[in-house]
């Protein structure tokens, strides 16, 4: 495709603190290169602001690779951008033509409260992770990586699962605002492998039990989830988890 | 795992949910089962709904059926108030929307609206009541009749076809018929997801059957009050 450049106008949400009411700012960025990510268009319009003595916007980023899993806009009312299977650093530009106008908003979810501008508290998934999202592993020798038999379907989904880089994408694009995609490839990822086998039935209650904690919604498989999600999990992962969630729940003991 | 955490889950809400969706869905088999034999009509003009007084009368008269019926108003009752429960707070969970909302990007419109279609079915549900459960079953208002034989049965074919010669009243219950149509394409598969159905093999054969399912079953009901309304099936 042919190098172009744009000249873009930028509705963007700031909002100084988790306090602050927060509201939208338009900004004009000029001679944006076709080749930049978005997250370098933003860098740009950020260089610009500093230049005028503003207060560059803030946003959340690290790899820019598409496999941290931090960088988390709503952009024109679709998770990381208008692209498929793609996070907010890989899209690029050329998405866009001159004089475009794009809608810029943090992640929406009372579990996902905004911290500055862009930024969101994604803790929550770190708490439910605590809750269960792992495998007690003794001291000792390590173990030949082959010494458990696992069949290449259960690996090949269970490697599946674990592609999920916890974005939270799915509960920004969810209208219940549930956490379900993200905890059923967490709970999927270990319960499809023998090595998750000890824990499994304590894993999914009290992951469920710690996210229904943190307030994210119910599962009703509007699906919108898998269509945003970079990774492209399945939502197949959900039944499982229900399957998981259901045989735990009616088979373990009081406690 | 004690049983009121396991129903007061995020996940346990939904299988019960799924579990009075399904118990309606059995319901639906009965009713559509016996309302057809209103289409007996069709092919032999002198029926004039005998063979179905007589199967509404079964449904009507024996204290078993009576039971049931009770389990039916209730297994009604939790759906609604469970399924208005989960959509009020599921919409809190998200306390403020976005400027370009996401639509129905990725998801069917129905399977984002089902509290809407749900209520339209409700609001149905309450006129169709009106129209013939309560005469036939509370005030008993309905005129008799006999084929020969000492036992009386209530008119309710009368009834219905009476009822349906109303433009408006069969406009209301296709309508009705339509929500229930796009209501059960989501409920009818997502309910076996619910329950757990992960194989795909499965989930195919949910969505195959439900997809049959909701067209054959509220068709079959829909041309109910329009076969009434064109004297297909009627009166004489």
């Amino acid at each position: 495709m042919e190098h172009y450049t744009m000249n873009l106008t930028l509705k963007v949400w700031r909002q100084k603190n988790s306090q602050d009411k927060g509201r939208f700012e338009t900004y004009e960025v000029k001679n944006i290169s076709s080749e930049m990510s978005f997250l370098e268009m933003f860098d740009v319009l950020n260089e610009q602001l500093i230049a005028e003595g503003k207060d560059p916007i803030a946003f959340d980023h690290d790899c820019r690779e598409g496999i941290c899993g931090m960088c988390s806009m709503y952009i024109n009312g679709r998770p990381h951008g208008p692209w498929q299977h793609n996070t907010v650093c890989q899209l690029h530009m050329r998405a866009y033509k001159d004089g475009d106008t794009i809608v810029v908003e943090p992640w929406r979810a009372k579990a996902f409260p905004v911290i500055k501008d862009l930024v969101v508290d994604r803790s929550a998934f770190d708490r439910i992770i605590q809750a269960g999202g792992y495998i007690s592993v003794n001291t000792g020798n390590a173990v030949d990586a082959n010494a458990i038999p696992i069949e290449k379907e259960k690996a090949d989904a269970a490697f599946a699962a674990a592609a999920c880089i916890g974005c939270g994408a799915c509960v920004a694009a969810c209208k219940n605002s549930s956490a379900m995609l993200f905890l059923s490839a967490k709970v999927s990822h270990l319960a499809l492998l023998p090595q998750g086998e000890p824990e499994r039935k304590t894993r999914v209650l009290n992951m469920v039990a710690q996210m229904d904690k943190e307030g994210f919604g119910s599962c009703t498989f509007t699906e919108a989830c898998e269509a945003v999600c970079p990774k492209g999990i399945s939502v197949t992962n959900i039944s499982r988890l229900n399957k998981e969630y259901l045989v735990a729940g009616l088979t373990e003991d009081k406690r | 795992m004690k049983w009121s955490e396991f129903f007061t889950s995020s996940v346990g809400k939904k299988l019960v949910m799924a579990l009075s969706g399904l118990f309606l869905i059995s319901f639906l088999v009965v009713h559509v089962g016996i309302n057809a034999c209103i289409y007996a009509d069709i092919f032999d003009d002198s029926d004039n709904g005998e063979i179905f007084n007589k199967a509404a009368h079964f449904m009507g008269a024996y204290y078993v059926i009576r039971i049931i019926e009770v389990g039916l108003f209730v297994g009604f009752f939790i759906h609604i108030i469970q399924g208005y429960v989960l959509e009020v707070k599921n919409r809190a969970k998200r306390n403020i929307g976005y400027k370009v909302p996401m639509g129905s990007k990725g998801s069917r419109w129905y399977s984002k609206s089902m509290g809407l279609l749900g209520t339209l079915i409700l609001l149905f549900l309450v006129i169709h009541i009106s129209h013939f459960w309560v005469p036939s079953r509370v005030t008993h208002t309905l005129e008799p009749v006999n084929y020969g034989t000492p036992t009386e049965y209530h008119n309710l074919y009368a009834r219905m076809y009476h009822t349906f010669q109303q433009g408006w009243v069969v406009i209301v219950y296709v309508l009705g018929c339509i929500s229930l149509a796009w209501h059960l394409l989501h409920g009818f598969q997502a309910a076996f997801r619910t329950l757990g159905v992960s194989n795909t093999k499965y989930i195919a054969l949910a969505r195959g059957a439900g997809a049959a399912f909701s067209i054959i079953v509220p068709l079959l009901f829909a041309l109910m009050p329009i076969s009434m309304y064109f004297n297909w099936v009627d009166l004489n």
